[in-house]
């Protein structure tokens, strides 16, 4: 069977599936969101619903299901695209590196969102 | 005047590829592109290569990319694909070409060897053979007829950008023929096969496949099939 170590799973069929679980908690969250936003909030009351325990879980949720997300497709159009056959011999090299900062990116961008969470 | 343009190419003299441009009397007739090819190689130019056999859309040897759509050279009429006089013929994008009209299907069929289109069956063989209900044999239709023309991976992104790991919708639709023929026994193993990123899911839906297959079929409607296959195994 062909694995592939850098993607998320090594299965397809748990990609396919934590892209489109991933996709709804994003999608209720931002709906969640705007619903706040457009019932019109101040300062106060958007840090004090932040403090939450559950807003907190739930933004967490959401930031992690962003970085999985965004895992997954940028995995699937690197090995589409930045190939030895689409760009020759060093093909590999342009690949790793890019998958190389896409993860630190994410990473960084998760502990992020931790700190301002509960920091 | 039919404008005809044919993608030229014979590694043993040209550096690149290029376009050869025919003026073609179709006498007001709605022939066939495969007819034009014929007359062509006939009484312009002998040395336009390409593949054919049947010419009547059975044998499959003749998918061409025609006025920038995949299909069966034999079976696209005149009527049906030129605007303004213009016929462009090319090969089927993706694969390498050999010469002319002609690619190397060695990855089209590689795909399909993965699969393993053949029956799998390990109890003993009945006296006569192994029948199935009307209900049953139906599952096959729609699956069944593909004739391996390769029209539908060539017009596939995801099988352009990865040819030698995505099985493409043609391998897939005989994956699913025998993963829904009721008397094949190795449903797991076959699945099993199939749950890694390439061989099934690269397939992102874009449904090229289904616009060009000449025979009127729909690899991803088995594809879906699949996936859910592999869903319903794993949950
Ligand atoms: S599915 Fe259709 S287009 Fe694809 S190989 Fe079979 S007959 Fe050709
Ligand atoms: S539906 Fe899937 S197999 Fe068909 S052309 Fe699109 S990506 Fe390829």
């Amino acid at each position: 069977m062909v694995t592939q170590v850098t993607s998320f799973s090594r299965s397809g069929l748990s990609d396919w599936l934590i892209q489109r679980l991933t996709s709804v908690i994003l999608l209720a969250y931002f709906i969640c969101l705007a619903g706040i936003l457009l019932g019109g909030v101040d300062y106060s009351a958007w840090k004090a619903m932040h403090d939450t325990t559950a807003m907190r879980i739930f933004t967490l949720l959401a930031a992690m299901s962003l970085a999985a997300h965004a895992w997954i497709g940028l995995w699937a159009v690197y090995t589409d695209y930045l190939t030895e056959r689409m760009l020759g011999p060093r093909g590999h090299v342009i690949r790793r590196f890019c998958q190389l900062g896409t993860v630190l990116a994410l990473v960084i961008y998760l502990l992020w969102v931790i700190q301002i969470l509960w920091g | 005047m039919l404008q005809v343009s044919i993608y030229r190419y014979n590694p043993e003299v040209d550096n690149a590829p290029h376009m050869q441009e025919f003026e073609f009397d179709t006498e007001g007739k709605d022939l066939m592109v495969l007819d034009v090819l014929e007359a062509i190689k006939a009484g312009h130019d002998s040395s336009v290569t390409y593949r054919r056999s049947c010419r009547e859309g059975v044998c499959g040897s003749d998918g061409l990319n025609i006025n920038g759509k995949n299909g069966l050279a034999c079976i696209t009429p005149l009527s049906e694909t030129v605007k303004n006089d213009k016929l462009v013929v090319r090969p089927l994008p993706g694969l390498p070409v050999i010469r002319d009209l002609v690619v190397d299907m060695s990855l089209f069929y590689a795909q399909y060897e993965k699969i393993q289109p053949f029956l799998k069956n390990n109890s003993p063989a009945p006296a006569i053979e192994r029948l199935q209900s009307p209900e049953d044999r139906s599952q096959l239709d729609g699956l069944y007829e593909c004739i391996l023309c390769a029209c539908c991976s060539t017009s596939c992104p995801s099988f352009w950008w990865n040819p030698d790991r995505f099985i493409g919708p043609a391998g897939l639709l005989q994956a699913y023929r025998f993963l829904a023929d009721t008397r094949d026994t190795a449903t797991d193993e076959r699945l099993s096969k199939l749950d890694d990123p390439f061989s099934v899911f690269r397939c992102h839906g874009i449904q090229n496949c289904v616009n060009v297959c000449p025979k009127g079929l729909n690899p991803t409607k088995a594809i879906g099939h699949i996936r859910t296959m592999l869903l319903n195994r794993a949950t």
